[in-house]
This record gives C-alpha cells, sequence and structure tokens, in this order.
C-alpha cells in the first residue's frame, strides 16, 4: 500500500504507480470533489494543490507525488466553505451546472495566496480553466470581492448582508 | 460588474445532493435490498408525507419540500421553478427545499408532474402555469384545513410565510400543524393565480438553491454516484459512424489487474468492465479491436461540405416562410447582392462526459426465476422520462419495471436529452453483470468523436432594393442537415424539418423573423452526411440568426446604410424585435464612436433575433490589432422574456450564452475525415477561456403577456454581433466559421 498525505491525513491506495493523481482522489479515496473533464490539462477541471501549487492532477502520475507532499483537494479549501472565495462564490452565486468549480476554485486560491491582490491581467493568466457554462464574468467579479478589491454587490446594504451571513451559516448546519 | 443577488432571509439547503437523493430513492420504495445508506434514509428523515399535493410536501417541522420535475443543468431552473411554486404557496422560502420526483413515479401516477424534458429553454415557460397552480392549490387546502379546525370560512383566513392567520379572532397556525388534514382534503377545482405584478418571491433576484455544495466538493454529479459494490466500465464505440465491432482479443487483456469482464455493447461497441474506472479504461487502451467500419469510412469533410453547396442551387426546397415572389424580383433586380455561408458540426463538450449507472434485477423465485425483472438507472439527465423509455428499451421490459434516478448534470446543452445512448449502453453493460450495479463514464475523447452534432449547414442569401433604397426582396436558401431526420423522424412534416426555420417563422410566437420583405422565400435543401445530428443549445436559430443578421449588415453596407437605421425600416411591423435592438444600441452608444481601449481603436456590431419564444438583442465592440488579433471588449444584451421570474439567473444565462456561442463562432468545429470526427478533446476542439470573455451588460425588459425561455436565445446573436464588429474594424467578411480559419487583417 502507498500513502499519500491528503487534506491533512495520511492515505493509504493500491493504484497502480501511473496511474494519476486524480483517479487515485476519486476512485481509491473518495474524494469525488475533483473531476474528470479532459484528461490531457487541458480543462482544469481536476485541479488540486501539491505544496500550495495549483496541478492538473489528471496527467499527474501518483508515484511522481513525493512522501510528505501535502495535497489539497476542494473538500479541504476550507473546513466548512469559509474560504473568502468560497463565500464570494456563493454571495455572488458564481456556478452554473458546477463542475468546473473545483476547479476553478483551487486555481483561484492558489492566485491568492501567490498575489493576494491580482490584477485583471494575472487573473487572465492564470485562471486558464474551461468553463463551458460561461461562468467567467462571475469569477472574475468574486475573485475580486474575495481579494477585497470589489464592493459587496450593488444593492447589498448592512441588512443584506446580515442576510447573506445567516445562508452561509444555513448551509454549514444543513449539510 | 453591478449585480444583486437577492440572500434575502433565504434559501435553501441542498438539495439533490446524494444523502437527500437516496433518501428520496429510498422513500419510493424500489431499491433493492442491500443498500443499507438507503434503508438508513428510509427509517430516519426521509420523511416525505405530509404530500399536500404532486407538487409540495410540508413537514410537521414546517420545511417544505417543493418537487421539480425539470432538469438542473446549470440554467437555474430548479431555483426558478421553486420560486413559481413559493409564491403561490406563500411559504417561508428560507424552508424550501427542492427534489425530484422520478419518472417511474411519474409514470405510476400518470404523468402528475407533465414533461420532464428539459430542452428548447422550456423549463419554466411550458410549465409554469401548473406549477404556481400545484403552490395555490396546496395554499387553499392548508388554509381550508386551518379554517374547518377553527370551524370559520377560509374567505376569512391568509396565509402569509406559512403562517395562517383568522383575522376576526386573531387565531393563528402553520401550515406544518396543518399538514397532515391538509392532505385528506380534495383539492379545489378553481385555482386563481396571482397577477405577475403582485408577485414577491417571483421576479425577484434569489439566490439559487444548489451552490453552495458546488463550492466544497459536495455536489455529487452522475460521475461521482457511488454504489456498494458498484463496479467500473469504459466503453469505444466505432470510430466512424455506423460500423460495427468485427471482432477483439479478450484474451489480451482479462489478466489485467481489476478487470473482470470484456464485452460487446450492441453490434459497435466494446466495453471492459473492471474494479476501477480507471484500470477499465487502461485495460480498453491496449485491448486490441478488429473494426467493420463500413461504407462511411471513405467520407471526408470535402464531399460533406460539396453535398451541402449542391443543396443552395437544388431545384427541391421544403418553404419556410414566403411572401410575394421573390424569385422574380430577384431575377430582375438592378441592385442585388448574394453571399454563401457556412456553418460546421459542432460537439457539445459538456463539462461532465456522458455516463449513468445501471443495476440489472433478476428474479430470484417462482416460474421467471433468473430472468430480467428489472432495471435501475441513475443518470445526469435532461429527460429522465426519455431515459426510462432508454433503459426499458434496452433492458427488455416494460418502462415499469423500471426507475430512472436524475443526478446532477455536468451540463447538458442539449446532448442529454433528446437521444440517450449512454444509458442504452449503460443497460446492455449491467445485463451482462446482474445484481451488480455498473457505472459507465465516457472519455473525453468517446465524448467528442461520438456525439449528436449541432448540424452542419450552408445558406445562400441574396436581396435587393429599388431606387429608392427599399428593400424588395430577400431569399434565404438554408442547405444542410435537418436535426428532426436525425433524431426525431416521426415529426418530420411532409418532407420538410419544422426546426430549420427557428428565427425565420412569420408567426407562430416561437421562433419569429423580424422583418418585413415585400418579396421573401425561406427554403430548405435537406442534406444529411452520415454524422449524426442533435439538439445542440440554440439549435437551428444559431446559424440561421447568423446567417440573416450578418447578410442584413452586408446589404447595410452595400446600400450605404447604417445597419441600425436599415434594421429599423425593416422592422416596424415587429415592435418588440425593435425594441430589445434599440435599448441595446443605445446603452453601447450605437452612433458614437466607441472609445478606444488600450491604444486599440473599437468598433461595433449589432445582432437580433426571436427564439425560444424571447426577444433578445446585442451589440458587440471588439478590437483587432495591427497583428489580427481579435479581442471581444464588451456586449451589452438585451432580452424580452414576456415574464423574468429570477432576474439574476437570466443575466447569468445571458453572460454564459456569449462563452458558448464565441466558443462555437472562434473556434467550434468537428470535421470528419475518413468517416470519423477529428477532434478528441479541448486541445483540437478549444473553448473560450476566462482571459477572452467579454465584459457582459445585460439589460432585462420583460413586456408581458407571454412566456419566453432564457437558456438559448442569446447564443444566437452572440456571433452575428461580433462578426458584423470584425467587419466594422477590418472590412472582412467572415461567411465560414469557425473564425480560427480566418486570418483578420485590421482596415
Amino acid at each position: 500500500m502507498a500513502q499519500l498525505l491528503v487534506n491533512g491525513v495520511l492515505r493509504q491506495h493500491d493504484a497502480e504507480p501511473e496511474t494519476p493523481l486524480l483517479w487515485v482522489l476519486r476512485e481509491q479515496l473518495a474524494l469525488t470533489g475533483t473531476k474528470y473533464g479532459c484528461g490531457v490539462a487541458q480543462c482544469g477541471a481536476c485541479t488540486v494543490h501539491l505544496d500550495g501549487v495549483p496541478v492538473r492532477s489528471c496527467v499527474l502520475p501518483v508515484s511522481s507525488v513525493q512522501a510528505g507532499q501535502k495535497i489539497t483537494t476542494i473538500e479541504a479549501l476550507s473546513p466548512n466553505g469559509s474560504h473568502p472565495l468560497q463565500k464570494a462564490w456563493v454571495q455572488l452565486d458564481v456556478p452554473q451546472c458546477g463542475f468546473c468549480q473545483s476547479g476553478m476554485l483551487m486555481a483561484a486560491a492558489a492566485l491568492l495566496k501567490e498575489k493576494p491582490q491580482p490584477s485583471d491581467a494575472d487573473i487572465d493568466a492564470t485562471i486558464t480553466n474551461i468553463c463551458r457554462c460561461g461562468t467567467f464574468n462571475r469569477v472574475r467579479a468574486a475573485i475580486k470581492q474575495a481579494a477585497g478589491m470589489a464592493p459587496p454587490p450593488a444593492g447589498a446594504g448592512a441588512g443584506q448582508a446580515a442576510a447573506q451571513h445567516a445562508v452561509i451559516h444555513l448551509h454549514r448546519s444543513s449539510t | 460588474m453591478k449585480r444583486v443577488v437577492q440572500h434575502h432571509g433565504a434559501v435553501c439547503a441542498v438539495q439533490i445532493n446524494r444523502r437527500e437523493f437516496l433518501a428520496s430513492s429510498a422513500a419510493v420504495g424500489s431499491l433493492v435490498v442491500g443498500f443499507p445508506l438507503m434503508a438508513a434514509a428510509q427509517n430516519g428523515q426521509g420523511a416525505q408525507a405530509p404530500e399536500i399535493n404532486a407538487w409540495v410536501v410540508v413537514q410537521p417541522d414546517e420545511k417544505i419540500i417543493l418537487r421539480i420535475a425539470r432538469s438542473e443543468m446549470g440554467q437555474g431552473t430548479l431555483t426558478g421553478l421553486a420560486q413559481l411554486v413559493a409564491e403561490e404557496l406563500q411559504c417561508d422560502w428560507t424552508r424550501v427545499t427542492a427534489e425530484y420526483p422520478t419518472p417511474g413515479n411519474n409514470l405510476k401516477r400518470n404523468r402528475v408532474w407533465g414533461n420532464f424534458s428539459t430542452g428548447g429553454s422550456r423549463g419554466i415557460r411550458d410549465s409554469q402555469e401548473y406549477v404556481r397552480k400545484g403552490g395555490a392549490a396546496a395554499r387553499m387546502v392548508l388554509v381550508q384545513a386551518a379554517a374547518n379546525e377553527w370551524a370559520v370560512p377560509p374567505s376569512e383566513c391568509s396565509a402569509e410565510q406559512g403562517v395562517i392567520s383568522h383575522r376576526a379572532s386573531g387565531r393563528r397556525t402553520t401550515y406544518g400543524k396543518v399538514a397532515a388534514a391538509a392532505a385528506q382534503l380534495t383539492p379545489p377545482a378553481d385555482v386563481p393565480l396571482k397577477d405577475p405584478k403582485d408577485w414577491k418571491l417571483a421576479g425577484q433576484p434569489l439566490a439559487r438553491l444548489d451552490t453552495v455544495d458546488k463550492t466544497t466538493g459536495k455536489q455529487i454529479y452522475g460521475m461521482d454516484l457511488s454504489l456498494p459494490g458498484m463496479l467500473h466500465a469504459a466503453i469505444r464505440d466505432c470510430p466512424v459512424f455506423g460500423g460495427k465491432v468485427l471482432r477483439f482479443d479478450a484474451a489480451a487483456i482479462t489478466n489485467r489487474r481489476g478487470v473482470i469482464k470484456v464485452l460487446k455493447v450492441g453490434d459497435s461497441a466494446v466495453a471492459v468492465i473492471a474494479d476501477t474506472w480507471w484500470r477499465a479504461k487502461t485495460a480498453l487502451d491496449v485491448l486490441p479491436i478488429t473494426w467493420d467500419e463500413g461504407p462511411n469510412a471513405t467520407v471526408q469533410q470535402a464531399q460533406i461540405d460539396a453535398f451541402l453547396t449542391a443543396g443552395l442551387s437544388a431545384t427541391e426546397a421544403a418553404v419556410g416562410n414566403s411572401n410575394g415572389n421573390a424569385r422574380e424580383v430577384l431575377a430582375n433586380a438592378a441592385k442585388r447582392i448574394e453571399a454563401v455561408y457556412a456553418y460546421p458540426h459542432q460537439n457539445h463538450a459538456t463539462m461532465e462526459p456522458m455516463n449513468a449507472t445501471a443495476l440489472i434485477t433478476l428474479a430470484s423465485t417462482g416460474a421467471s426465476a433468473g430472468t430480467v425483472t428489472r432495471c435501475e438507472v441513475w443518470t445526469p439527465t435532461q429527460n429522465g422520462e426519455a431515459a426510462l423509455a432508454a433503459a426499458a428499451e434496452a433492458a427488455g421490459l416494460s418502462p415499469s419495471q423500471c426507475e430512472v434516478y436524475k443526478l446532477h448534470l455536468g451540463g447538458g446543452f442539449g446532448r442529454r436529452g433528446a437521444v440517450h445512448d449512454w444509458v442504452r449502453q449503460a443497460v446492455l453493460i449491467a445485463r451482462e453483470m446482474p445484481g451488480v450495479p455498473v457505472k459507465l463514464l465516457w472519455t473525453r475523447e468517446e465524448d467528442m468523436t461520438h456525439g449528436r452534432y449541432h448540424p452542419i449547414t450552408q445558406c445562400k442569401l441574396q436581396a435587393s432594393w429599388d431606387d429608392q433604397g427599399q428593400v424588395n426582396a430577400l431569399h434565404m436558401r438554408l442547405s444542410g442537415q435537418s436535426i428532426l431526420a436525425s433524431v426525431a423522424p416521426q415529426n418530420m412534416r411532409d418532407g420538410k424539418d419544422p426546426t430549420a426555420f427557428q428565427g425565420l417563422n412569420a408567426g407562430g410566437g416561437e421562433a419569429m423573423i423580424g422583418y418585413s420583405v415585400p418579396h421573401l422565400l425561406i427554403d430548405h435543401a435537406i442534406r444529411n452526411p452520415h454524422v449524426p445530428a442533435g439538439f445542440w443549445r440554440g439549435v437551428n436559430l444559431n446559424q440561421n440568426t447568423i446567417y440573416l443578421e450578418c447578410f442584413i449588415d452586408e446589404m447595410a453596407h452595400a446600400m450605404q446604410q447604417d445597419p441600425l437605421v436599415l434594421r429599423r425600416s425593416l422592422m416596424q411591423k415587429h415592435p418588440k424585435h425593435l425594441a430589445v435592438l434599440e435599448a441595446a444600441a443605445q446603452r453601447a452608444g450605437w452612433g458614437r464612436p466607441a472609445p478606444d481601449v488600450g491604444g486599440q481603436k473599437v468598433f461595433r456590431g449589432l445582432a437580433q433575433t426571436h427564439g425560444f419564444g424571447s426577444y433578445v438583442a446585442a451589440c458587440a465592440e471588439v478590437s483587432v490589432s495591427s497583428d489580427g488579433v481579435l479581442k471581444v471588449h464588451r456586449i451589452v444584451a438585451a432580452t424580452d422574456p414576456g415574464h423574468a421570474v429570477n432576474p439574476q439567473q437570466i443575466e447569468a444565462q445571458i453572460e454564459g450564452s456569449f462563452v458558448y456561442g464565441l466558443s462555437a463562432a472562434l473556434y467550434g468545429a468537428c470535421t470528419v475525415k475518413d468517416g470519423r470526427i477529428e477532434q478528441t478533446n479541448f486541445d483540437t476542439y478549444p473553448s473560450m477561456r476566462l482571459a477572452e470573455a467579454p465584459q457582459v451588460e445585460s439589460i432585462i425588459m420583460p413586456s408581458g403577456g407571454f412566456w419566453g425561455g432564457v437558456g438559448e436565445p442569446t447564443i444566437a446573436v452572440a456571433a452575428p454581433a461580433v462578426l458584423n464588429a470584425i467587419f466594422a474594424a477590418t472590412g472582412q467578411r467572415i461567411r465560414e466559421l469557425p473564425l480560427s480559419r480566418h486570418s483578420l487583417k485590421r482596415a
């Protein structure tokens, strides 16, 4: 049994060494938040963090992950959906079908870690994930909001901001 | 970007997450023994009663469960339909959750939930009336139950936020408390609905009910389903459409780790079943398969193109719209122009490739022991009833012996609606493993090369005008593929495919041409290549709008008229078409020069159309750099959908429509070589990425009196608005898509 450090936990798996990390996560470790979209590192739906760096796990052989390297998946981006990006995603209702959004969020989280105040050019250059529903306008807006670079949505007064928190809380308690 | 998403007080816990899905499945009482999660749910919180009516369940804890028959695939229909039910129910929105009824239950209950089909932007517009009545009828019996308890006339009672009050006595109760009694009452015969102007929940930009789990990885899509004991299948269908499996060498892979079975699926495919999908897929990769590729194996793209081009001058064609005598006027016209356009095959490319999990159960006792008695399928589908029919046919059972559990869709775009080829495959595979659930997942490559493609068409347009500059004749000759001939030949009408004329019809309220021309002829010479066609988001409105709107622009240029001025002159009898066009043009600043962006001059282009019951228009702003790089900076888009149930979700659909439509216009082409599709993945079939996506400004202007869809119509104006702006920037007319085949040169 080989071991991987995933989301802070040492996990065992019996996948062949050349198996892409994506399929170890999905099939051996039941972490299905990370998606298969293309298998050739084109779409980014499989993005996870390897020691904080975004990688496309669909082309990364599991054997190339070194012992002790930390893998973080969408399930552990925050313990409870409280990452600023997740909050902004909810506040702006970014996802449509949502299938690409795990990868989108992981790519955005890595960007904000690297550049807490990203420019439009930074966002253009680093968010290269494919979204067929076309959520890009809202993705950009939510990244800026999470970075504290954009005011809350127009019309969102104090009452509404409170309501937004209530919603997030509701969601937490209901899941 | 200004956007208000109202989370007021609101909303939802999650909807079709795995736990609730299992709970509701269990409530159906149809699942095989041996699914402990489902058994647990049956004993626990999965309680579904009391059902007030088919649409509304009110639990004693005041939780409201609304049943939504249409599929959520990102377009927001789940939330919009829930808003409509809740509006009439007058419940507390913060306690609302939604769930899918199953197609099997719909069958058992005489289709009480109506049509499950989720396509043609019909989710809300086709079911709004009966779902609102469902909400209203539920409210009426809940109020009646309270009135009965208090022995007062229901007319003296009112309901708000799930609380029922008797004005005179001040007594109050809640929906949860009277639900059991209400469930026993006879439904009212007459169910009046609110005037939309009195709506409080509907019409508001409420937050979606299904967002949170999509940000945490918890949302379960079809691909993510896990059932106890489940096995995995990978499949390869003959790369040439119409080909067959000749033979394969199963022995070459049966010793590979995890491989359980290698099998032929139907005539044309081979599957490998293994303990994990990756093992099934990698075993299939090295399986020697010999195909009988059949007669289509020699077909090349150039032949298909020539076949369609011949249709442009064919004498026989089905007439879709005609008035006057366009041929004669054109033949004698002194001032006329002519152009030929072409639109390629395109793949839907949903982010989640096709997949389904199927379970075949054999009778264990009695005379029929060992025969197939039940088939269950878990799949993302746009039409649960069609999936049920496909499952039944593949299983050799009646639909009443089958069930389909709809899972969340990672995109639909029409691919998961009319044809359920992947469900058929999954059931055929599961038949070889009775008692064991098997999940079939296509590779992206399988998905790209075995689509149901956007039809390929060409169009020859001719127009003439008189000495006063009045357009007097227009002929549009469409040539190319009929979707209905491919998908639903029974719906052809005397050799005509009525859907081929989307956006070009004289009337009908669904997809009408916005121009009046004294002599008009629009006809279609059907030319069906061997590549299967399907309904692709926007359907035939896409290419028809490109053809007409770009050609109108060509006419304006030839007539030395402003494109907006020419359109106005032809649209006087089409005020709703014109209203959205004027709104988009005005907001964009048409008539004044666009400000430069980053030192580049910016040019504008217009387009408008009517489709799926809604009026839409766009004004695109583009620049083309000295080395030919196109940038679409901003698009102002206007939509009149009649009624706007959730404006922020309409905005999302409009924004997304430009990405989908411009991905197609810029890059989307599936071409044929040796009978097979050449493009296999996103490296050869690119999709627009964030850096290329234009800023979209939406104008939502519901004028009332009709119900239009919003998921599709805007796609159709994306390409022509941009192509017309490219002409303004470069003087180049792009008449053959995709744009990536051309090099742009700044004028």
